[in-house]
């Protein structure tokens, strides 16, 4: 059992975890937490970049906006938890610490992409770091990071599944089938509700009967919790609380994080579906991490100077990864034919 | 008025079943729904209720006799105030009071009891390369082969666990997971809810994590709630991954029509999946294939759908007694070898092709039969060599002919085998309709051996 189990009712209000009841982060946890969510924004602002040159083909799905979301949740992580996700990916194959040119050079269409350049920007995954994707299907994920689970339950091991899918899919029915059997077993998977308001050009509003999605397993007696999800302390610390209940043996739990993608849904979408003014306040009253640094600086925890070595940091990784995935050759024609089946 | 009782039919495709038990005993007054009897079908106990109100007057089929066949009259039931004793007619006749009139016992004199079916006769599969000579055979049904080639996998592995409806507790909807709750308790013999779509995507989840599931669909009729999972999560991952995320997942249950269904429950898959890169296609006929290729399925690292169906279940074959016994999966069989026209099929089409096969021996021609077995990748090599030597092919299944998996051994004989053929090539598919329900129609609806026949005879211009 968790020492502290968390609420099992579901929150009434509906308002966010307040971040003034959250630890504090050490300053090397800022520090981190401000790198890292650094380099999730220069790596998508260069694939931004990239489309536009033609470099990346097909659908491309930016994560500029949620850096906190995925951030904050690794943090709460530790080896053997498993990652699955929608299209919009790349960022969280980055927290899981896949190498940024393998994932450029992916969404270049590149031999030594991740997936030799055969997946593409929605389909990569990594045994090694415990990604499994990477799912272009809205809501497919689901029940495959409930299978996760399954594996760890049936393992015996305490690895949690971090399920993650966005406001859009959360009103699929296998969403539901997979709630009703994850409670049913007690599986060990946290359904991270990455809800950035916009389903494509619909909005929560227009789509869904009931926009607290963190209420979205009561039916099935599952908690769930809304957490500030442009604030990566918020979320550490919703998902520390979540794990808790999960390793514990106690079944799934749900964290509704409300966050804000800044970009359109793909690249090809011109958002008229939203003002530039709403957008420009998330930007400048609720931007995750430009909090961070204002407390890093606020804090006199790091200097101008400081900051500014971490971005030339982070920008040089991200040049060096758009170039090895400009330079990289395409696959071999050869390699059409392979992995289509496991020989032998 | 007396009423006969009779061997009901307690499933779509029951044809015999067992008096396992008399809950009565004649003389014993009976009223509409007491369970008269037990009977043991190849799936279930089943009970049989007392429509009528009146006495039991007579058995006819005592406990424990087997292969009953369905209309069978099993006993006798006399209405209140009749002689139950004239009803009862026979051994001592002389001792029962002719007190009133019976016209009751008309209906026992005219039927006299069916005499039980005899044991469905094995059918003898010629030798496969996969049997070694001398190998002691024993005669089972498919639905026993495929229960015994999950539980030897699952003694053999112990991260092999079977997900499905029904499969547990239940002993399964037709019994294919029968006793292995029992042994492998239900962490690996899992009963799902009703929910396709979330129990697929969980399986492969689980897969795609290194278990290796059996999913098993009641019928894969309902599988088409969860095809998004089977081909876009378990087919193309291998690929999308760049070879690094393979999907060891079996998905398997009866596929096709069964009897009477109708159409939402009579729908062969074998096309539909066969089209899919990623994804193995497995649909034996025999007993012996269905153990040997499902232990192979259950090996596979690959997704392999793997086609059962509900008639062939209860049909008997010779396995070889094995400790091991699998067979690769993408080799075909010459179930009947011939050398004046291939008839090519698979599943439970084979009993089209084999029995045309013998009616066309009498008329004096000569037939090679060939079980494909496995769909995708498919086995064209023993395909085109017996066309080859025939000159003449005839494709058989019961699924429908647009694009159907005939249209694909027609067009893979054009392409390798052209030159060889001396006939355009025949098929002989399901009508081109949705399954209807009525007994008629749905025979027309399904390939006979007639037009199996008839086709052979075309090409050879016969």
């Amino acid at each position: 059992m968790a020492a502290a189990p968390p609420t099992k009712s579901v929150k009434p209000t509906g308002k966010p975890r307040s971040t003034s009841n959250n630890p504090e982060f050490t300053p090397e946890e800022e520090r981190s937490a401000y790198r890292t969510m650094l380099l999730l924004r220069r790596f998508e602002e260069k694939a931004g970049q990239m489309y536009g040159m033609g470099l990346i083909g097909g659908f491309c799905h930016l994560y500029i906006g949620q850096e906190a979301v995925v951030t904050g949740i690794m943090m709460a992580a530790k080896e053997g938890d498993q990652t699955i996700t929608s299209y919009r990916d790349h960022a969280h194959m980055l927290a899981c610490g896949l190498d940024p040119k393998a994932v450029m050079a992916e969404l270049t269409g590149r031999r030594h992409g991740l997936s030799k350049g055969k997946g593409g920007s929605m389909h990569m995954f990594s045994r090694e770091k415990h990604f499994y994707g990477g799912h272009g299907i809205v809501g497919a994920q689901v029940p495959l990071g409930t299978g996760l689970a399954f594996a760890n339950h049936y393992r015996g091991n305490d690895n949690v599944s971090f399920t993650y899918f966005g406001d859009g899919a959360a009103n699929q029915g296998q969403v539901y089938e997979s709630f009703n059997m994850a409670e049913l077993w007690k599986l060990p998977v946290v359904y991270v509700i990455e809800n950035n308001r916009y389903a494509m050009g619909t909005s929560v509003v227009r789509s869904s009967a009931l926009t607290d999605f963190s209420k979205r397993g009561q039916s099935f007696n599952i908690p769930g919790e809304q957490v500030d999800g442009m604030d990566v302390r918020a979320v550490r610390a919703a998902t520390e609380h979540a794990v808790e209940w999960c390793r514990g043996g106690n079944g799934p739990m749900i964290l509704e994080m409300q966050t804000y993608r800044y970009r359109g849904h793909s690249m090809s979408d011109p958002a008229k579906y939203r003002s530039k003014e709403e957008v420009q306040k998330m930007r400048e009253e609720h931007d995750p991490i430009e909090q961070v640094k204002a407390r890093l600086l606020g804090g006199n925890i790091a200097t101008e100077d400081e900051l500014k070595a971490i971005d030339a940091e982070v920008r040089a990784i991200v040049a060096e990864a758009a170039d090895f995935a400009t330079q990289d050759p395409e696959p071999d024609p050869a390699d059409l034919w392979t992995d289509v089946v496991i020989e032998g | 008025m007396a009423t006969n009782i009779l061997m009901p039919a307690l499933s779509p495709t029951m044809e015999e079943g067992k008096l396992a038990k008399w809950l009565k005993k004649e003389g014993d007054p009976v009223k509409s729904g007491d369970v008269l009897a037990e009977i043991e079908t190849d799936k279930a106990t089943m009970e049989v209720e007392a429509v009528d109100e009146g006495i039991l007057a007579k058995i006819i089929i005592p406990d424990g006799t087997e292969h009953v066949a369905v209309n069978t009259p099993i006993a006798v039931i006399a209405s209140d105030g009749e002689d139950v004793s004239a009803a009862a007619a026979a051994p001592a006749p002389a001792a029962a009071p002719a007190a009133e009139a019976a016209p009751a016992a008309q209906t026992i004199t005219e039927s006299s009891p069916t005499a039980p079916a005899t044991t469905p006769a094995a059918v003898a599969a010629p030798a496969a390369p996969e049997i070694p000579a001398g190998t002691v055979m024993e005669t089972i049904t498919v639905r026993e082969a495929l229960n015994a080639a999950m539980a030897e996998e699952m003694r053999r592995d112990a991260d092999v666990f079977i997900i499905g409806e029904e499969v547990a507790e239940y002993q399964g909807a037709y019994k294919i997971t029968q006793n292995l709750l029992q042994e492998f308790g239900p962490k690996r013999v899992v009963d799902a809810p009703i929910t396709e779509h979330g129990f697929t995507g969980l399986a492969v989840g689980a897969a795609l994590a290194g278990l290796k599931p059996i999913v098993e669909f009641m019928t894969f009729n309902f599988a088409m709630q969860a095809i998004d999972q089977i081909i876009n999560s378990a087919a193309k991952t291998l690929y999308m991954s760049g070879g690094q995320m393979g999907c060891p997942i079996v998905f398997r249950g009866p596929n096709g029509a069964a009897a009477r269904v109708a159409a939402q429950h009579s729908q062969d898959y074998a096309a539909w999946y066969s089209q899919i890169p990623g994804l193995k296609v497995v649909m034996p006929y025999s007993a012996a294939d269905a153990k040997g290729l499902l232990k192979s399925a259950i090996r596979d690292p690959n997704p392999v759908i793997f086609l059962e169906n509900e008639i062939l279940y209860g049909h008997h074959f010779e396995v070889p007694k094995l400790d091991d016994f699998t067979i690769p999966i993408g080799k075909a069989r010459v179930a009947r070898p011939g050398k004046d026209v291939t008839i090519v099929s698979f599943g439970i089409g084979m009993t089209y092709a084999l029995k045309a096969a013998e009616e066309l021996a009498k008329e004096g021609l000569d037939a090679e039969v060939i079980d494909l077995r496995t769909i995708r990748p498919m086995d064209t090599a023993t395909l085109v060599a017996s066309v080859q030597k025939t000159g003449r092919c005839v494709a058989v299944e019961e699924g429908w002919p647009q694009s159907g998996v005939t249209a694909e051994i027609m067009a893979q004989i054009m392409t390798h085998a052209f030159d060889y053929l001396d006939a355009p090539v025949i098929r002989v598919t399901g009508k081109d309709v949705p399954m209807p329900y009525a007994a008629n129609l749905e025979k027309l609806a399904l390939p006979n051996v007639g037009e199996v026949i008839q086709a052979a005879k075309a090409v050879c211009y016969r």
